[in-house]
């Protein structure tokens, strides 16, 4: 044990896998809103009416089938949020970035995302916020560049 | 059910940020070999299943237990793994045993974090659709659950501190602790600021190491040691994945879990019918909140608990005595080290961190972002 404590034979190995994700039908449409119109959208459950932001399509309330996307303002509050400081290698933006949990008007579940366009010490929950979307769209998540003060 | 369920012995390795030295493998053979002799049983003859414990990702391969049958000699036997929490798999255990399918059982954990890149693991468990790409981990996530825990709570960074102070003081005790560090409330603040609230120090460190156990039925229990630990409660529940579902104040899953778990062990007032808690925190947040989860204190009060010194290791109810996860210890064999923690707490051979006269200790196994999932374990010596 010693020996092998002195010098332990080590050697580099990588896993690189590419995926092709299916998004599924209601994402779909929900990706399309946002890349052609700017639009964010909840999914809202036909039995209990439940709005689930991002949407999905299996209600996590009654699971009930959902179809239907409603259009929502964009408009929303800030339930919590951290700023990071460290760097690690999946980041998309460099640090110091915020990020939190935003609840919009008309959804009864939240997402998180990036904050921007304001002082971070000025960051504080329950503050009203509102979508930056980039001007290159691609229908994923970072369309969003982030969410600013409304 | 048949008859109870008992573990026999326990065993774990020294945890490390690095062993460079050791083979995957090599830590479970060191475990292995360690509990055996303990279990003063044949590998070969007397360990009718083995259920390892690992993640494909950590060990860098597709099933990761592939190699473990040449180690613990279970070519054509039950076997089978749990790629989770460790808590899961001595869970898993005790079901081969109160099944009445088996009559003992080997139950062996491993993980080497500083082979690889734990953010890209944590990253690659988070829901690719909507959040995967802005680059969330679990600190990241905690950071965002102590933040609105201190808004609604109005508990503080400096409580959280203290828990750090405890369980890397505890550490000092223990022979097998990784990080055991003599440490102001002060050094805790100040450390490196990765994800505001959570400082480099509140953090669990990387580590590398592995645990065993050996669970048998009630007849082989006995007669092998004189002092069986048994399970006597046993729950688990998991939570919403999406942070967003969730007030991340609270965590009703453990509070289900826990519930559980104390009604088949017979437990009304958890404060008071429990000896010692070993519990699963990756933060320093999370003992607070995990406190109030399993019933400890009330409901946003983890911060005056740790605040009273009840949870010292020479308070009323100690919590992580051992040095907790704080102190580094990996996921996956994280929470079978609170299971053997407790296990020699309940035998007296716990060492210079012995909780004196313990007889029923609880244990909490947690993995995902914003501790997703809980397992508790209530673990009793003697009884009928």
């Amino acid at each position: 044990m010693e020996a092998v404590k002195k010098e332990p034979v080590l050697f580099e190995g990588y896993v690189i896998m590419p995926y092709k994700y299916s998004v599924g039908s209601l994402a779909s449409k929900f990706f399309i809103k946002i890349r052609d119109s700017k639009v964010l959208s909840g999914a809202k459950c036909p039995k209990c009416h439940m709005v689930n932001f991002p949407p999905r399509s299996v209600c996590p309330k009654c699971f009930s089938k959902v179809e239907e996307l409603v259009e929502l303002s964009g408009k929303g509050k800030l339930e919590t949020f951290t700023i990071v400081h460290y760097e690690s290698s999946v980041q998309a933006v460099k640090p110091p970035y915020a990020i939190g949990v935003i609840k919009l008007e008309g959804a009864d579940t939240a997402i998180t995302h990036f904050i921007g366009g304001v002082d971070y010490k000025d960051i504080k929950p329950g503050m009203k916020l509102e979508p930056v979307f980039k001007a290159k769209r691609n229908a994923n998540i970072l369309d969003i560049e982030y969410f600013q003060p409304a | 059910m048949a008859g109870r369920a008992g573990i026999v012995a326990a065993s774990m390795t020294k945890f490390e940020a690095a062993k460079p030295y050791q083979h995957l493998m090599d830590l479970v053979l060191e475990v292995t070999d360690k509990v055996v002799e303990a279990a003063g049983i044949s590998l070969k003859d007397d360990v009718e299943a083995v259920i390892s414990c690992s993640q494909d990702h950590w060990d860098g391969r597709t099933i990761s237990s592939m190699p473990i049958p040449d180690i613990v000699c279970s070519h054509l036997k039950d076997e089978s793994k749990v790629a989770g929490d460790g808590a899961y798999a001595a869970l898993y255990g005790a079901m081969h045993i109160l099944s009445g399918d088996n009559k003992l059982v080997l139950v062996v954990s491993h993980c080497a974090e500083s082979h690889t890149d734990g953010t890209m693991i944590e990253n690659w468990s988070i829901d690719h659709i909507f959040h995967r790409m802005l680059g969330l981990d679990y600190t990241i996530g905690g950071a965002m659950q102590a933040r609105r825990y201190m808004d609604k709570y109005k508990v503080t960074p400096e409580q959280f501190a203290k828990i750090v102070v405890k369980n890397k003081g505890n550490a000092r005790k223990n022979v097998y602790a990784q990080e055991a560090m003599e440490l102001t409330v002060d050094q805790v603040l100040k450390s490196r600021m990765l994800a505001d609230p959570i400082t480099e120090l509140q953090k669990k460190p990387v580590s590398d190491g592995a645990c065993a156990l050996i669970i048998a039925s009630e007849e082989v229990a006995k007669k092998l040691t004189p002092n069986p630990v048994w399970i006597t409660g046993a729950g688990n529940c998991y939570e919403f994945h999406n942070p967003g579902d969730r007030d991340l104040a609270e965590c009703d899953a453990l509070v289900k879990a826990a519930k559980k778990a104390y009604k088949m062990a017979g437990i009304g007032n958890p404060a008071k019918d429990i000896d010692l808690v070993e519990l699963s925190e990756n933060y320093a947040y999370q003992e607070m909140l995990w406190t109030e989860g399993l019933g400890l204190c009330g409901k946003g009060d983890g911060g005056k608990l740790i605040d009273s010194g009840k949870t010292q290791i020479k308070g009323e109810l100690p919590v992580n005595p051992s040095g907790g996860l704080l102190s580094g210890i990996p996921v996956t064999v994280a929470g079978m080290t609170r299971v053997a923690e407790a296990v020699w707490q309940l035998q007296g051979k716990a060492g210079e961190h012995q909780v004196q006269g313990a007889k029923r200790a609880v244990v909490h196994g947690c993995d995902g972002l914003c501790g997703q999932m809980h397992c508790v374990l209530v673990l009793e010596k003697g009884g009928k």
